[in-house]
């Protein structure tokens, strides 16, 4: 086994240690410390951004959710204020109606009693007029027939009494 | 080889010398065919890595690559350790992509091209010092943040008062057993498996010299099993990258968080 046999030469030994030494210290300060850093530090920065733009992606959901909902409970409030507004306004229009009705109603009212009051006034004068009138026809017969001439308050009283029973 | 028209399953393993460089301490250091695979290592590693480097926020697909074997140990330091784990990362990293490097070359059909390959993780010289320097971490970092509480490791929760003589021996012994378990596991698994393949194919050389027939009957299945056997191994070199990372972690965490 030369690994063996091979230590008996002056030359072996110092000769790996040496080359391993040069060649392993090559490694470890060139690549090991002077270029995996590097390598390291370019994928730590790959896997921040990463992360730093799923927690953007997910704020900015997040944002837009909540705009969403802000929207949504927006459009709600102007619904309801518009709903509100449109029933409000059939609550004062039939009101105003109402009023106006009632209004109109109480002129018809006065309107009827006014004329009715007439009437009866009317239908007063009427029989007072009738009064006189047949007072007058009956003093008239009276004399035509009996040459009787009857003072016109007994032709009244006797008219009224007939007219009256 | 050792003998012409014998494959020496064990030659791979040599390390050649290629030129003479210095002297340090009364041992000579030589650039060797060792150190040429370690450096194409870490030079494919860094080209692999500089096309990771483009940062776009929306990788094309070597960016992904790189970032799939950087987020590997990531997140396995992340779960075996927790936050705190982060700054090891480099240092596990490294001894993961160089691991895996260094099997997946061992295994390359470079031999197509006349090149010789060599797996220089199939040596504990290599595997001994990349699991020792794992364990003088995990020491240092234990004794610099716990002090001398750090030996309480030695004492798990619940253990009952009468087996307090036993058990902190037993996980002594386990706590030292580490460095050389982890060396151990890759160098056995790394040499096993490139045995494995030469003893195969020896076969279907010994075989064809012997003659046709049994050169066929015995090449065929042998090729056959090979071709199974270097799947499976380049699964292994993969696993035994990850486990020799993955126990650096976990004694790590032992280190920083004491159970």
């Amino acid at each position: 086994m030369p690994q063996i046999s091979q230590f008996a030469e002056n030359w072996y030994a110092a000769s790996q240690i040496f080359w391993v030494l040069l060649t392993f210290g090559f490694v470890f300060f060139v690549i090991g410390r002077g270029m995996l850093p590097k390598i390291e530090a370019t994928v730590d920065a790959r896997d921040r951004k990463v992360a730093d733009d799923l927690a953007a992606a997910k704020a900015a959901h997040a944002a837009a959710d909540a705009l969403e909902e802000s929207y949504r409970q927006q459009s709600d409030a102007s619904r309801a204020a518009a709903q509100k507004a449109v029933s409000d306004a059939k609550d004062k229009a039939a009101k105003d109606a109402e009023k106006r009705l009632a209004k109109v109603d109480a002129e018809l009212a006065d309107k009827l009693a006014a004329a009715e009051a007439d009437v009866s006034a009317a239908r007063k004068s009427a029989m007072a007029e009738i009064e006189s009138v047949a007072a007058e026809a009956a003093s008239d017969l009276v004399a035509k027939l009996s040459g009787v001439k009857v003072g016109a308050a007994d032709a009244k009283s006797a008219v009224k009494a007939v007219l009256h029973g | 080889m050792a003998d012409q028209g014998k494959v020496d399953p064990m030659h791979q393993f040599e390390v050649q010398k290629m030129f003479d460089m210095f002297h340090v301490g009364g041992h000579e250091v030589a650039f060797t065919t060792s150190a040429m695979w370690m450096i194409v290592a870490g030079l494919l590693l860094w080209v692999f890595m500089i096309g990771g480097m483009k940062r776009q926020l929306v990788p094309g697909r070597w960016q992904v690559a790189v970032e799939g074997f950087t987020g590997f140990i990531s997140s396995m330091m992340n779960a075996n350790i927790g936050p705190e784990g982060r700054k090891y990362t480099p240092y596990v990293f490294s001894l993961f992509m160089f691991i895996l490097m260094l099997n997946v070359i061992g295994l390359a059909p470079l031999g197509l091209f006349g090149i010789h390959p060599f797996t220089v993780t199939s040596h504990f010289t290599i595997t001994g010092f990349l699991a020792i320097l794992s364990f003088a971490i995990v020491l240092i970092v234990g004794f610099w943040r716990h002090g001398l509480h750090f030996f309480s490791l030695f004492v798990p929760h619940g253990t009952p008062w009468w087996l307090l003589w036993l058990i902190p021996v037993i996980e002594l012994v386990s706590f030292m057993v580490r460095p050389f378990s982890l060396a151990l596991r890759l160098f056995v698994a790394m040499t096993a498996g490139h045995v494995l393949m030469k003893v195969f194919a020896s076969f279907i050389i010994d075989g064809l010299a012997a003659s046709p027939v049994i050169g066929l009957g015995v090449g065929i299945p042998s090729m056959a099993l090979m071709v199974g056997i270097s799947g499976l191994e380049l699964l292994v070199a993969g696993i035994q990258a990850y486990v020799f990372a993955l126990l650096t972690s976990l004694y790590l965490n032992d280190a920083i968080n004491l159970h």
